[in-house]
């Protein structure tokens, strides 16, 4: 991560769909530190935005992205295999990044409420507990970057505030996290809204 | 974030893993590599019906019809390659690992053509005595096969990766890569039949090896570029 400067700087990004402009000249810049909430009514572009920033969207905009970090992007789909066991999902999705011991893959799997159902085949989990599955990543995961679209689905109330806290957590220790979600955060107090006609509010 | 430091695996170790994970899943759906193998014996069953059991004439054809079912089971199972990952956005992950692409997508290639196009290779022996081919010359139909369903598993995730967005692909899939099955099927064919009639079928092994040393070099770069563009459409 480097020192202080941006993790992730917009410049001038627009984009059209379908002959609907969904956002013009959208600049800003992702520092260390920052929780920020996409904000915006369904259709908006907050799923194109957060494509685009994860360098997963690569066309059909104008405009210019740096990232200056490694990110970690989990997006609508829990990219769960249903024939895998939740255990081979997630020591497979962070295989990738970094190796981890069956130890940390299980207690990533316990933190999100998913001790007991390791070495159960995914498709007897329920929708919610694939999302689980996915939202372990998380915790193992040490990229400083977090792109996460609506994190909050399918997931309980309990779910959502042991979320919440592992975003602080992470902003806290130096990463940042870019979300959408309808979902107003408790941390209120600390989240940075951005709005795709007005960009990142102070 | 983490506090403990992991050093991230290289590329060998993730496309390894990665053809692992593929391998288990076709082993814990086995209809996927049932399918293929079941579609080859049934299609040359068919044949001594509809030709006749005439053993000269089944010998005469054998090479080309081995062949062409080896093909369209190919052709089969194709659509498949990332459809699931597409579906359960597994593919968006694959994208955004940091190991390179070309190998991720070779990884996935590899694992198709071991659950299909090896799987009919070793057996087809077994067809090839059924359609009255001469032994000296299964030898070759295995190589043949062997290098050749390799060049068409390459060339298929060309049209999986550029359809996998779209709903029912695997029309288009036929017509987008059939045309570049055909070289494969010409000399796939003719190195069996100079094997049948006692001539060397090497000249013709080793166009198919050099077609595989192309597909392999390029095939993974169109992979990679028609799963971008199909992921961000």
């Amino acid at each position: 991560m480097p020192g202080g400067g941006p993790l992730l700087a917009v410049h001038q990004l627009c984009l059209e769909r379908g002959g609907r402009e969904l956002f013009q000249q959208l600049s800003f810049d992702i520092l260390p530190g920052q929780l920020v909430q996409i904000e915006g009514a369904n259709g908006a572009g907050k799923t194109s935005l957060l494509r685009i920033l994860s360098g997963l969207s690569r066309y059909g905009f104008s405009g210019r992205v740096e990232r200056h970090t490694p990110l970690l992007y989990l997006g609508h789909q829990p990219a769960v295999k249903s024939l895998l066991t939740p255990r081979e999902n997630l020591a497979w999705h962070v295989a990738g990044e970094a190796h981890f011991s069956n130890a940390q893959i299980e207690q990533a799997l316990a933190s999100v409420g998913l001790y007991g159902y390791e070495d159960v085949p995914s498709n007897t989990l329920s929708a919610g507990q694939h999302r689980r599955v996915n939202l372990a990543r998380l915790y193992l995961s040490q990229c400083p970057l977090w792109l996460l679209d609506e994190p909050f689905t399918a997931i309980d109330k309990s779910g959502v505030a042991e979320l919440e806290k592992l975003m602080l957590r992470h902003v806290d220790g130096g990463g940042a996290v870019v979300l959408t979600s309808h979902q107003l955060l408790h941390a209120g107090d600390r989240v940075q809204m951005l709005k795709l006609d007005e960009g990142l509010m102070a | 974030m983490s506090t403990a430091e992991h050093a991230a695996p290289g590329t060998p170790a993730y496309c390894l893993g990665l053809l692992r994970r593929q391998l288990t899943l076709a082993a814990r759906r086995p209809v996927d590599i049932g399918n293929p193998l079941l579609f080859f014996a049934m299609v040359v069953a068919l044949f001594p019906l509809g030709l006749g059991p005439a053993p000269d004439k089944l010998a005469s054809f054998a090479p080309g019809i081995l062949w062409i079912i080896a093909l369209l089971s190919s052709l089969l199972t194709s659509d498949t390659v990332f459809r699931s990952d597409f579906e359960d956005g597994s593919l968006e992950q694959l994208l955004l690992a940091p190991q390179p692409l070309y190998m991720s997508v070779l990884s996935y290639i590899v694992a198709h053509w071991l659950i299909t196009g090896c799987l009919l290779a070793l057996i087809s022996p077994l067809f090839a005595v059924m359609l009255k081919l001469p032994g000296a010359a299964i030898g070759t139909l295995m190589a043949s096969l062997l290098i050749g369903t390799a060049v068409l598993s390459l060339v298929g995730g060309i049209g999986a990766a550029l359809t996998v967005g779209l709903q029912r692909g695997g029309m288009l899939i036929s017509l987008l890569i059939l045309p570049f099955y055909m070289p494969v099927l010409i000399f796939g064919t003719a190195a069996v039949q100079n094997a049948v009639i006692g001539v060397p079928a090497g000249p013709y092994l080793a166009i198919l090896g050099a077609m595989l040393c192309l597909a392999i070099a390029l095939a993974p770069l169109a992979i990679a570029a028609g799963l971008r563009i199909s992921v961000d459409a």
